[in-house]
């Protein structure tokens, strides 16, 4: 009986990443703390190289085990709901800096000469690099998904190509917000707009990256022929979180960049 | 009991052995054991903190601490912490959850078993950040909630960076595993197992792990704020830079009124169990006890500014907190007199799980009615930061919760390692506890009510009888925590071995159909319900 099993659930084998990527994680936290507080400044990357190769490592053997047929429809479906939850504990991450935002710029205080955006402050036209990237990151949810019928018709030409022109859209819109930041007018030290403002969108930014990153393993995987028309979970995880990033933006874009910019709040 | 014999001996039962069956394990029994390893030997760490600062309090004047007031406050931070994310959490959700979960819904493991290990591992790093962070920098002095600006300008040293860190990793380990177990509830249900047939420790798990899922993220949005504003110049809580200290105190309690409630869930979980077994009858009123753990998991999101009422919101605002506190206790009802219910006409039978069971119900209904008076904005003016609230909110955790981890433990500890508690011990632990904490905590009423603040370490003398009570209390109470050490060694070197179902008609759930103790593989043959 012991050998016997009826049961549709894939039962991974003893692994040795959990170990490490918890090792890596507390070199990582030891290391920011350092760095932090001028002891070393060391091993702060090396944590990160750590969690990095942990990552890459544990994916690895999930893709490994996804090609050798372990992934059936019960075991997708157990994926499914862990990328949904996922996504959804990312969702209450942004709702906390949205909340940090709009405590700030629905009642603005004395300090803020009682008007969102604050008195004396220069902030961006929402109508020049913010709508372009508005309309970069839109653009990039329809070429995923041009990406994703591409997989479902078997095109795999169409695949790899919805997903260069997604990955390339994510790439401009991170160099353009790079270009942004390089120009802003106002600094993440000097009072509560340029907080809120660079915190906000640096975590999305972050997200931005981690999901270019995410669509770029998935464009790697379709040259080497991975993903079939109807067994595909790894992509539509990327093309998930990548609607919930811009998704984000959209956010973003209403109340950080519109909103803010058309004289948001003013207490007199 | 066929599976049994057959999952007995070696062969084909694939059981990894030395330490790499620990550290590598994907086996949600060994990672649910280690669980419980660590909660046993945090808690202990947790509870000898209290001890010191009941020392300290035992008589008006300078005590033990010698005059070092920010150490007391460092131990008040360590032993919330402790308790909280690395004892109760660990016992009830990565303990119990992990062993009975998959267990009860008749699932061969958990839906991701790696992740399921590095939950766990993650703890490691955790405590070792919080632990050394009093030796590094001079120690957190915050109180658990770690409030702006004490925590941002107050103290330079690097121990308060360590204490987040700390929560993020402790975050990230119970973010994962809510996922897991969340994933696991909903999609490796054995076939005929609908949500409505589910064991209510399973809805309980399920309730808990979604408020971890969704309150958890704020937290650590919210000290990602404060590690910025203490090392990267940014005003989140900062007034002079147009921040707002007021917001940290919203973002916390965003996650932490969900958090008392993922305390607590479980342990009602347990509890439902213990009581239908030892009344041998089916629980009252089941789809009223799930929906009522729902309705409390929900409106625990929607409550959590009745923890500011002093900090200067409008009446307004307190008139809603305080209305939408009091109708958590509608859904609290339903499940304390569901449990009477039960046993109401039921052939009890008071073994020690029994006796916890009961407890629990008793001292966490004395909890929840002082929270009701909490919930009052006017009378909590006058209470705010005095013992009445550490009173109020150690009934409900430190008897609510702690009784039901021990009415787990003394349920389920035949199965987990397959020898049987010392009955007579059991009941001695039993009771020396509820004298230990009821000892400590009822006196914390009366000097509260008369005024006596919270988190100061020494009072005036009119205050002193109902303090050394309360530490002589916390010694029986720290005794009778040793007491359970040397009955969990005991139970598993010598306890007498036990046959599947021990308890008898009463205990109906999938768990007792397994041998006792439970194979390293189960229901590989999925069990029909």
């Amino acid at each position: 009986m012991a050998t016997e099993s009826n049961h549709p659930y894939h039962m991974v084998e003893p692994s040795g990443w959990p170990i490490v990527g918890a090792i890596s994680a507390g070199v990582l936290a030891a290391g920011f703390i350092m760095y932090m507080h001028d002891v070393t400044a060391w091993l702060f990357p090396l944590g990160a190289l750590l969690v990095l190769y942990t990552m890459f490592g544990w994916w690895r053997q999930v893709v490994i085990e996804a090609e050798g047929g372990h992934h059936g429809p019960v075991p997708q479906l157990s994926l499914r709901y862990g990328m949904a939850m996922f996504i959804a504990s990312e969702v209450m991450f942004f709702f906390a800096w949205f909340w940090a935002f709009f405590n700030a710029a629905i009642y603005p205080t004395e300090q803020m000469g009682f008007h969102w955006p604050p008195e004396g402050v220069t902030i961006f036209n929402p109508w020049k690099i913010p709508i372009l990237n508005t309309i970069i990151l839109l653009s990039s949810g329809v070429t995923v998904t041009w990406a994703h019928h591409a997989l479902k018709k078997n095109d795999r030409k169409g695949l790899i190509m919805g997903l260069w022109v997604t990955v390339a859209l994510g790439a401009i819109f991170t160099a353009f917000q790079a270009y942004e930041y390089m120009n802003a007018p106002f600094s993440i030290t000097g009072g509560i707009y340029g907080t809120t403002f660079f915190m906000v969108t640096g975590f999305h930014g972050a997200h931005v990256i981690i999901g270019t990153v995410f669509l770029a393993v998935c464009l790697f995987r379709s040259y080497k022929g991975h993903f079939t028309p109807d067994h595909h979970f790894g992509f539509e995880a990327a093309a998930w979180y990548w609607h919930f990033v811009d998704v984000v933006w959209l956010f973003l874009f209403t109340f950080v960049y519109w909103w803010t910019a058309s004289g948001a709040t003013s207490i007199h | 009991m066929s599976e049994a014999h057959a999952h007995g001996h070696e062969g084909h039962d694939h059981k990894p052995t030395g330490w790499r069956r620990w550290v590598y394990s994907t086996n949600h029994k060994d990672i649910g054991t280690m669980y419980l390893i660590f909660a046993v030997v945090m808690g202990l760490v947790g509870g000898l903190f209290s001890v010191l600062m009941r020392m300290e309090l035992a008589s008006p004047g300078d005590g033990i601490l010698g005059g070092d007031y920010h150490f007391f406050n460092v131990l008040t931070t360590a032993h919330g912490l402790i308790m909280v994310f690395f004892l109760i959490m660990p016992a009830l959700i990565g303990g119990f959850g992990n062993w009975m979960m998959p267990l009860m819904i008749g699932a061969p493991d958990v839906a991701f078993p790696r992740v399921n290990n590095i939950a766990f591992w993650l703890l490691i790093p955790s405590a070792l950040l919080l632990g050394l962070s009093p030796f590094i920098g001079g120690g957190a002095g915050t109180g658990w909630t770690v409030y702006a600006p004490l925590s941002t300008s107050g103290h330079p040293g690097a121990s308060v960076d360590m204490a987040i860190l700390s929560l993020h990793l402790a975050g990230a380990s119970s973010i994962l595993s809510s996922i897991n177990f969340i994933t696991t509830i909903f999609n490796m249900r054995a076939p005929g197992m609908t949500l409505h047939k589910m064991p209510l420790f399973v809805w309980s798990i399920l309730v808990t792990t979604f408020l971890l899922l969704l309150s958890l993220p704020v937290l650590a949005g919210a000290i990602t704020m404060l590690l910025t504003d203490r090392n990267f110049g940014t005003s989140f809580y900062d007034a002079a830079g147009g921040g707002d200290p007021l917001l940290y105190q919203h973002l916390f309690w965003f996650f932490g009124h969900p958090e008392v409630y993922i305390l607590v869930l479980p342990s009602f979980g347990i509890v439902s169990h213990v009581v239908s077994t030892f009344s041998k009858k089916p629980i009252f009123g089941y789809l009223g006890m799930a929906y009522a753990m729902v309705a409390i998991g929900a409106v625990g999101f929607i409550v959590w500014a009745h923890h500011m009422y002093t900090s200067g919101m409008g009446v307004d605002t307190e008139a809603y907190f305080l209305a939408a506190t009091l109708v958590i206790a509608v859904p609290t009802g339903v499940k304390i007199f569901s449990w009477l219910a039960t046993m109401w006409g039921g052939s009890i039978e008071f073994k020690t799980p029994m006796l916890w069971a009961v407890g629990m119900i008793f001292m966490f209904t004395v909890g929840g009615v002082t929270g009701v008076v909490l919930a009052s904005s006017p009378l909590t003016t006058a209470f705010h930061d005095t013992y009445y609230v550490v009173g109020h909110f150690h009934y409900v955790m430190a008897m609510g919760a702690m009784f039901g981890i021990f009415a787990g433990w003394y349920y389920w500890i035949g199965k987990m390692c397959g020898r049987q508690y010392p009955e007579t011990l059991g009941k001695w632990h039993f009771w020396l506890t509820m004298i230990g904490v009821n000892l400590t905590f009822f006196p914390m009423h009366f000097s509260g009510l008369a005024g006596m603040p919270r988190r100061i370490p020494d009072y005036p003398d009119a205050f002193a009888p109902w303090n050394m009570i309360s530490t002589v209390g916390a010694y029986i109470a720290f005794a009778s925590a040793l007491l359970f050490v040397y009955i969990a060694i005991r139970t598993i070197r010598s306890g007498e071995p036990v046959e599947a179902n021990y308890w008898g008609e009463g205990a109906t759930t999938l768990e007792w159909t397994v041998a006792s103790p439970a194979p390293h593989h189960t229901h590989e043959v999925m069990p029909r319900v």
